[in-house]
């Protein structure tokens, strides 16, 4: 196998610890957090690298990194078991002088400068594994050459009124970014960043050696590479997506994530064969309906067995909803137990809890309220309810 | 574990033309997500054994794409591991063996050289033909602790469930388990309570086995039943294990239809997928989830995942990435894979193959006890 220069690989930070997911990042990784029934979040962003003909992907990774890991394993899910190249796990490591955590975005990329320089790439594609998008890349690399630009940022148009929770681009008519404001108070433009940035090698280079020997910085591609590259005078350009895009970082957006995969014309369509997403799956048997099950506007997934009534529902592998159990609105992960006559509305029950028969989790959906403000209830991973008790909305519970 | 498997994909291929035309009988699929040889590689696989040999020699071309490289049996082994062995022909012996083994004896005469490179002591033959899930680390021990030559696994059946019966090759045992006769089903079986039947899956240990096949090659012989076990029976340790677990034999379409069926039964997928420590396991495919619609109605079924349901399924098989369009009723059905059934259509006991369509309105019928088939790639 010849060991050739790579014209491009991803950095995917799949580090983070997700505190805003509460209990569901309690002992996982946010991007190992279980989406979509089949899913884990990283899936999206390894499906997109492969699809964008990306063979090398540097996934870097710190919180609780086990079953992350044991997921990835060599990359064979997603075509990326490679004798040259392919998927890399990079966690922390101890150097001749000293060792550290990753302590920030760009500090994490900045020790792995030597696994970036094995593969002598042209360009680094930087990713987030925390992100439920299907996006080209190679559009965007294409663009990022055709305006001879050193740094270029993906931007997707946000209502107004979002814009203050993300970093806010301004451009001129050719796409050149001239102003980038993080969580601007009073945003001038609606182009949100999506985190995802090609960089030539050698400028990212260049600029991450120079922000390490800044004390002052926090080390953060949004809060201080970013502005100082754009303050050295360099080309950076905005690469406008558009379709869909949704960081799952909170409760609410994760269960709205997975509310979106549902209905006739759904915002997240998954079914699309030439865009399949990529996963490690189990060897489960086939799902199977009862005779009084009612199943409706939902996704159901391998191992399932349903008895009861699931309406609106994404469920995970090996669910089983006994009879006279009613779900709805919810979002029900790996080897969950509904058991008999127990009610669950707008949930997310984490893996293998059980809910004890007659139990009540959570409140019936208001349809006059928007998805997003919906209140979620989230039940944690092997939390057994026991029967007739109840769980009300915005209450997260967590193994004891 | 000191054992190798040995696999015969395509033996029982004239049982079922329909399924077999385009595939071996290893390749056929069942119950929404497997194929056949699921249960003989599973069964291996969770017995410990990781060198397997698979005996193919035409229509394999579904079978490779299936096995690939053996990853999802957990047998892609730097040692060991899935092994295909398609017939062959020497430079040197090519004229009278040369056309494609059709029996068992001259499946196994192709592939003395896999067995006798084996290190293991024992080789476990399996055919594909069973849908079982069973614990062959505990035949492997009987067969050694007892000193046999030769176990045959056996179920005890009656007679009476008449699907179970037929093309089977009977065991007469003394009350010591070991084989005094075995003989090809008869109607004098059929009057008997209960028999019992071979499974058609045999531990031999492996110098034994090499004997065998030396032995038939210098007599000329040609059923491995009839001319070998048949006539040692009463020198050599032949003796049965018997299976108490779910058995279900594939040896005409409509017991495949019933075999498909009787899944819908929870004692049955309890022993069959339900027992700890032993899944059935099956190739990966990348399908998202499957979508139940508004106005659908799912009643007492199997689905596998990528399936779109608008319309109404009930008492069916329904493997990956099926449609079954608005207002469409389906009723005692197995749809293969990609099978697309058309809005307001209406089935009764059909078998489709894989990517079958029915169009819009279109009503078919079969009958419980002779379901209707339609090939694959046929739109009606």
């Amino acid at each position: 196998m010849p060991k050739k220069k790579k014209e491009w690989i991803a950095m995917l930070l799949a580090g983070g610890q997700g505190s805003r997911l509460c209990s569901l990042t309690g002992k996982i990784a946010k991007s190992a957090v279980k989406f979509g029934g089949k899913y884990r979040i990283i899936d999206f962003t390894l499906t997109n690298c492969v699809n964008s003909g990306i063979d090398t992907v540097g996934v870097l990774t710190q919180y609780q990194p086990h079953l992350l890991n044991e997921y990835l394993g060599t990359g064979v899910p997603w075509d990326l078991d490679r004798m040259w190249g392919g998927l890399k796990i990079l966690p922390p490591y101890q150097r001749q002088h000293g060792a550290d955590w990753y302590r920030s975005t760009a500090n994490a990329i900045y020790q792995n400068i030597d696994f970036i320089n094995r593969y002598d790439p042209d360009y680094v594609i930087i990713l987030s594994g925390d992100h439920i998008y299907r996006m080209d890349y190679r559009k965007m690399l294409e663009y990022h050459k055709e305006k001879n630009s050193d740094c270029t940022i993906a931007v997707l148009d946000v209502p107004l009124s979002e814009a203050g929770r993300f970093g806010i681009m301004s451009t001129d008519n050719d796409g050149r970014i001239i102003k980038f404001t993080e969580k601007p108070k009073i945003p001038e433009s609606t182009k949100a960043s999506m985190g995802i940035y090609i960089f030539g090698k050698d400028k990212l280079i260049s600029y991450l050696e120079a922000d390490d020997a800044d004390a002052e910085s926090s080390n953060d591609f949004g809060k201080n590479v970013i502005p100082s590259i754009l303050a050295a005078g360099e080309k950076l350009y905005a690469y406008e997506f558009e379709g869909y895009w949704k960081d799952v970082g909170t409760v609410s957006s994760l269960w709205e994530a997975n509310m979106d995969m549902l209905g006739p014309d759904p915002k997240l369509n998954l079914n699309d064969k030439d865009w399949s997403i990529y996963s490690r799956q189990d060897s489960r048997p086939p799902q199977h309906i009862g005779r009084l099950a009612v199943v409706e506007n939902s996704v159901v997934t391998e191992g399932c067995e349903i008895y009861g009534s699931v309406i609106n529902c994404v469920l995970g592998s090996g669910v089983r909803v006994m009879s006279g159990a009613r779900v709805r609105d919810s979002v029900l992960m790996d080897d969950v137990l509904i058991s008999e006559g127990a009610r669950v509305d707008c949930a997310i029950v984490d893996t293998g809890a059980v809910v004890g028969a007659g139990a009540r989790v959570g409140a019936v959906r208001d349809e006059s309220i928007p998805l997003s403000d919906v209140p979620v209830t989230v039940v944690g991973s092997e939390v057994i309810l026991p029967s007739g008790c109840e769980v009300t909305p915005y209450e997260k519970l967590v193994m004891v | 574990m000191n054992a190798a498997g040995l696999i015969f994909s395509n033996i029982h291929d004239t049982t079922i033309p329909e399924l077999t035309r385009t595939r071996t009988m290893a390749s056929v699929p069942f119950g929404c997500r497997y194929r056949l040889v699921d249960f003989a590689l599973s069964n291996l696989v969770n017995a410990g054994i990781t060198k397997v040999g698979i005996i193919t020699h035409n229509n394999y071309k579904s079978l490779l794409e299936h096995l690939g490289s053996g990853r999802d049996w957990d047998l892609e082994r730097e040692f060991g591991g899935i092994k295909i062995l398609p017939p062959h022909i020497t430079s040197y012996e090519n004229t009278t063996r040369g056309q494609v083994y059709s029996s068992r004896l001259e499946a196994l005469i192709a592939v003395t050289s896999f067995i006798s490179e084996c290190g293991e002591e024992n080789i476990v033959l399996s055919d594909c033909d069973v849908i079982c899930n069973i614990d062959l680390a505990d035949v492997l021990d009987m067969h050694s602790r007892r000193g046999a030559d030769f176990t045959i696994v056996t179920k005890r059946v009656s007679p009476a469930v008449r699907y179970l019966t037929p093309r089977a090759t009977v065991i007469l045992t003394d009350g010591d388990g070991r084989i005094n006769d075995l003989a090809e089903y008869t109607s004098e079986d059929s009057k008997k309570a209960e028999i019992e039947v071979s499974m058609n899956i045999m531990v031999a240990r492996k110098y034994y086995l090499l004997k065998l096949i030396e032995d038939a090659v210098a007599h000329g012989h040609i059923s491995f039943e009839h001319d070998i076990i048949g006539r040692r029976l009463g020198e050599d340790k032949f003796i049965a294990y018997r299976h108490e677990g779910y058995y279900a034999p594939v040896n005409s379409l409509e017991s495949y239809y019933r075999c498909s069926l009787d899944l819908l039964d929870p004692s049955v997928r309890r022993r069959l997928f339900g027992i700890p420590d032993r899944p059935v396991m099956t190739r990966h495919k990348n399908l998202p989830p499957t979508k139940y619609m508004t106005g659908s109605r799912v009643v007492n079924s199997l689905v596998a995942d990528g399936c779109v349901i608008e319309g109404l399924v009930e008492n069916s098989i329904v493997f990956g990435s099926v449609k079954v369009g608005r207002g469409a009723e389906v009723r005692n059905c197995v749809l293969m894979g990609d099978t697309y059934v058309g809005e307001g259509a209406e089935l009764y006991c059909v078998v489709t193959d894989r990517n079958v369509i029915i169009r819009e309105g279109r009503r078919l019928s079969g009958h419980e006890t002779l379901p209707f088939f339609i090939g694959k790639g046929v739109s009606v």
